[in-house]
């Protein structure tokens, strides 16, 4: 452990800047946005999961009154096929086009095919009634393991398997296959006393945000194009537009207002295109908005998988060998996360031996997207309830076999990195000391369960300038939009720096044209780089400052020093000034002060946790309930300790809702038969308890103060925690994602 | 289109009138014609709460309700809980227990929280976690909100 430090602000719980504007309803959300002369576009969707789009009519919902402009894919600039880099990895430009408006295929019920703007949203409505497509409609590939076999549908003639560096001969829906390697698995898999080999399958979830996707678009005269919408950066949707659009990106201002969630489902375009569009063929402000059935059918959800695991261990709890195949449904188009459910699978674990082969896999159902910890969750509920039936077998129990195998500094992944100083040990040992992991279990029908989990986090780019008042407060000014309270948590390094309180900074979350360019908030990256470069555009606004006093008093500047909120001359005079006073003298001194900085940080440093649960199954109804729930995680430093609390528990619940009953449910055409929330049922504050955070400090030496991201690793062991528990309860081993009652119900041989 | 209808009814205390299509619902209309953007569209078919108001003392999803309906009726919103230099005791407890993240959910749980504490000013927890079942966060995971509105019950 490295040394406490004593802060002032950081550790601290104040009130968030942006609260009061939220709990009055003043916020303004993308849907909020007003501007005079506005009109409301809708969009029409495929009703087929899989059709050749024959022709499209759009003469009849022109003519309807009302109706100012319809928009197809013809509308679109014909896509090169090319790949672009667009701040979440390479995609093909042609695939992004297409998912915006289909071109010639529909790929799945939901996918866009046209689009009108009308003076009200229920004339828009209206209107795309009155568009005639005709389709004809091919069989759909709706699940992993049927869209990888020899004579499935194809989906895409042009798809051939990229394999390891080598590229196939003929159409597949299998767009690539990946492979990390360490060690050999065929020694490990010999040394071992016993191997456990087990399958999983895993539903599509969608990340279910309250608030749906939004976009207001205005084309000036000018050509100039600004967009006001809910995202998860808005430099991301400048990138985009401009290659959709194929259009300058120093005409595109993109404005972000209040987002109501995203959980990595709002990085990614989808109606602000169209919004263009439409706003460029009418000449007139154009909202679009999604309603909720838009939202789980039109957007990218995550992907259901098909997963093995096999993993061998000695008599005495080592593990030898692990291996795991995992195919991802990419959905419509390639890119799927299974690249980093491979990195993250075996990564708590220092073993020897390790073979992992991804798969991505093009299926009829919308694109996915990421969503908290893309891929891990997935993997985890394999590799997890593997490690628990191994701790079973060998009588150990499952979290000192966790200690016994854990990863530490110097440790490497299979897929390359070297750890850093990490936290997975504290985790495991903080919640084999919590009071939960040692309180009675004996009920029946009752169980427990552990499950850790690992996440990368990402650096990426931040930009921060800060701005001294005459008052001794400071404006912050970023481009990270807040999605969870990281106004706070970037206001609060810089206040640490400055010597000041939290409530004297003013943090404002601004538009593309108004600073420099920052990365979308995921990753769990926006407190770790965006408050790094809020700590270095701090450190540049007191280095200004010192040569400010260093003027006031004529001295050297470097005979003057800055320690909580003073200057004060050394070395001879015997000058002191707060950063208050100093603030009121800057016009004489020189002139204002603009602190700035821009990082890429590179040391994101890894997160874990370990989740302890309990509960209750009902062997009549197959319903499990949880009863207590304790998760414990390395944060590194708790920056604000209630909102990485509130991620904790949030994550949390969110994997107990993929654990026991979200999931997309098609029939047999490739038709999502429960697209809204009341059948999409994700957890209400009756389905749970208390989440109990337990927050556990190893700082992160990539960020001064030792910041780690903190809000994608806890959802990754709820599912296999939950599954694990349900063994321990009624000793059925559920390996099918989401564990609702009718699926207990039959593993347990009751239906 | 249908011929607009003139309604009179009282918003957060202050009488109001509008004109709104049959067709349009009170979220509509408080969203699109009052300018009142406090209420959110969640799902738009009663299952996320993210647009409560209080109707004559009753907690409704202003997107079941028609704007035709309030005619003669009384609305509380979100706009209307603070006093202009005092929050109310629900908003105070939302935020001294950073009861929120993105923050979309929160104008509907401060309502449903209003019109539970209204009528029973000391909830227990399993009270509390029944009366917002019709209330969705994705965020928060609702410990921290069923520990604001408790809070909020005993500060009152």
């Amino acid at each position: 452990m490295s040394e406490k430090k004593e802060y002032k602000v950081i550790g601290t719980r104040p009130i968030r800047h942006d609260g009061v504007d939220k709990v009055t309803g003043r916020a303004i959300y993308g849907a909020d946005f007003q501007i005079t002369g506005l009109l409301h576009g809708r969009v029409l969707r495929s009703p087929h999961a899989h059709a050749r789009i024959v022709s499209i009519d759009t003469s009849r919902a022109e003519a309807h009154p009302g109706v100012k402009g319809v928009v197809t894919a013809q509308d679109l600039p014909e896509a090169e096929d090319k790949i672009a880099d667009l701040g979440e990895g390479a995609v093909s430009l042609k695939y992004l086009c297409d998912n915006i408006l289909a071109s010639d295929k529909a790929l799945y019920k939901g996918h866009a095919i046209a689009a009108v703007a009308a003076t009200d949203p229920h004339i828009a409505e209206e209107a795309c009634e009155l568009i005639d497509v005709e389709y004809e409609v091919l069989p759909p590939v709706l699940e992993v393991r049927a869209a990888m076999e020899p004579d499935a549908p194809i989906i895409h003639e042009n798809i051939r398997t990229s394999s390891l560096g080598e590229t196939g001969d003929k159409p597949s829906n299998v767009a690539s296959h990946i492979q990390f390697k360490k060690g050999d698995i065929e020694k490990g898999f010999d040394e071992a006393d016993i191997v456990i080999e087990r399958e999983f399958v895993t539903g599509t979830v969608h990340q279910g945000y309250i608030e749906p996707h939004n976009a207001t678009a205005l084309y000036n005269p000018d050509g100039q194009l600004t967009v006001w919408c809910s995202t998860q950066g808005a430099f991301t949707v400048r990138e985009q537009l401009a290659e959709i659009l194929q259009y300058p990106i120093s005409k595109i201002k993109v404005v972000p207002l209040e987002i109501g969630g995203g959980f990595g489902g709002k990085i990614n375009v989808y109606i602000k295109p169209v919004a263009a569009l439409l706003a460029k063929k009418t000449g007139k402000p154009v909202k679009v908005l999604m309603n909720r059935a838009d939202v789980f059918e039109g957007t990218g959800p995550t992907p259901a998988s098909y997963i093995t695991v096999k993993m061998g261990a000695t008599k005495d709890g080592k593990i030898t060998a692990a291996q795991t195949s995992m195919a991802f449904e990419a959905g419509a188009y390639p890119g799927s996360p299974v690249g980093a459910g491979a990195m993250c699978i075996f990564a708590p674990y220092n073993t020897e031996n390790v073979l992992i082969d991804g798969y991505d896999v093009v299926v009829n159902k919308p694109k996915t997207a990421p969503y908290r910890a893309p891929g891990a969750t997935n993997a985890a509920f394999g590799s997890e309830t593997v490690i628990d039936e191994l701790a079973e077998e060998l009588n150990i129990d499952p979290l000192e076999i966790r200690l016994m195998n854990g990863a530490k500094e110097g440790d490497h992944r299979a897929d390359g990195p070297v750890f850093p100083r990490i936290g997975f040990i504290e985790t495991v040992e903080a919640a084999k000391s919590h009071p939960h992991y040692t309180a009675p279990n004996g009920k029946k029908h009752h169980g427990r369960g552990v499950a850790s989990g690992f996440w990368f986090n990402i650096g990426l780019e931040s930009s921060v300038t800060i701005n001294v008042n005459p008052d001794g407060t400071v404006n912050l000014v970023e481009g990270s939009t807040d999605i969870g309270g990281t106004r706070a948590s970037i206001a609060m390094q810089a206040a640490e720096v400055l010597g000041i309180p939290a409530e004297s900074v003013n943090p404002t979350v601004v538009d593309t044209n108004s600073i420099g360019y920052t990365a979308v908030t995921g990753g769990s990256r926006t407190t770790y780089a965006t408050g790094y470069a809020a700590y270095e555009a701090a450190q540049d606004v007191v280095r200004q400052m010192i040569e400010r006093a260093a003027k006031l008093w004529d001295v050297d500047e470097a005979n003057v020093q800055f320690t909580d909120g003073e200057f004060s001359s050394i070395n001879g005079k015997e000058e002191q000034i707060s950063f208050r006073d100093l603030s009121a003298r800057l016009g004489e001194t020189g002139g204002p002060v603009v602190g700035r900085a821009t990082m890429n940080p590179a040391g994101a440093g890894g997160a874990f946790a370990t989740h302890v649960v309990d509960v209750a199954v009902d062997e009549e109804t197959g319903k499990v309930e949880i009863l207590r729930y304790t998760a414990t995680q390395d944060a590194g430093k708790a920056i604000h300790p209630s909102y990485v609390e509130g991620q904790i528990q949030g994550g949390v619940v969110q994997g107990i809702g993929w654990a026991l009953n979200e999931e997309y449910i098609y029939n047999d055409e490739g038709e999502m038969t429960n697209a809204s929330f009341l059948d999409y049922r994700m957890p209400t504050c009756l389905d749970l308890p208390m989440i109990d955070a337990v927050i556990v400090e190893v700082p992160n030496p990539g960020h001064p103060y030792g910041v780690r991201g903190v809000g994608e690793v806890p959802i990754v062991p709820p599912p296999a925690a939950i599954a694990n528990a349900i063994y321990d309860a009624v000793g059925i081993r559920m390996t099918e994602l989401p564990m609702s009652p009718d699926r207990l119900l039959k593993a347990m041989g009751k239906i | 289109m249908a011929r607009k209808s003139h309604v009179q009814t009282t918003i957060n205390g202050e009488a109001v009138e509008f004109l709104c299509e049959p067709r349009q619902s009170l979220l509509e209309v408080l969203r699109d014609e009052l300018h009142l953007t406090g209420a959110k569209e969640g799902c738009n078919n009663g299952n996320c709460g993210a647009c409560s108001v209080i109707l004559d003392g009753r907690l409704v999803n202003s997107c079941l309700v028609l704007g035709v309906e309030t005619d003669g009726k009384s609305v509380e919103t979100i706009e209307g809980l603070a006093d202009p230099d005092k929050l109310h005791p629900i908003q105070d407890a939302f935020l001294e227990n950073a009861a929120l993240q993105c923050g979309i959910c929160t104008p509907g749980f401060i309502i449903s929280a209003k019109a539970l504490l209204d009528q029973n000013p000391n909830p227990t927890e399993h009270e509390v976690r029944y009366w917002l079942a019709g209330n969705l966060c994705r965020c928060t995971g609702y410990d921290k909100i069923v520990r604001a509105v408790l809070d909020a019950a005993a500060a009152t």
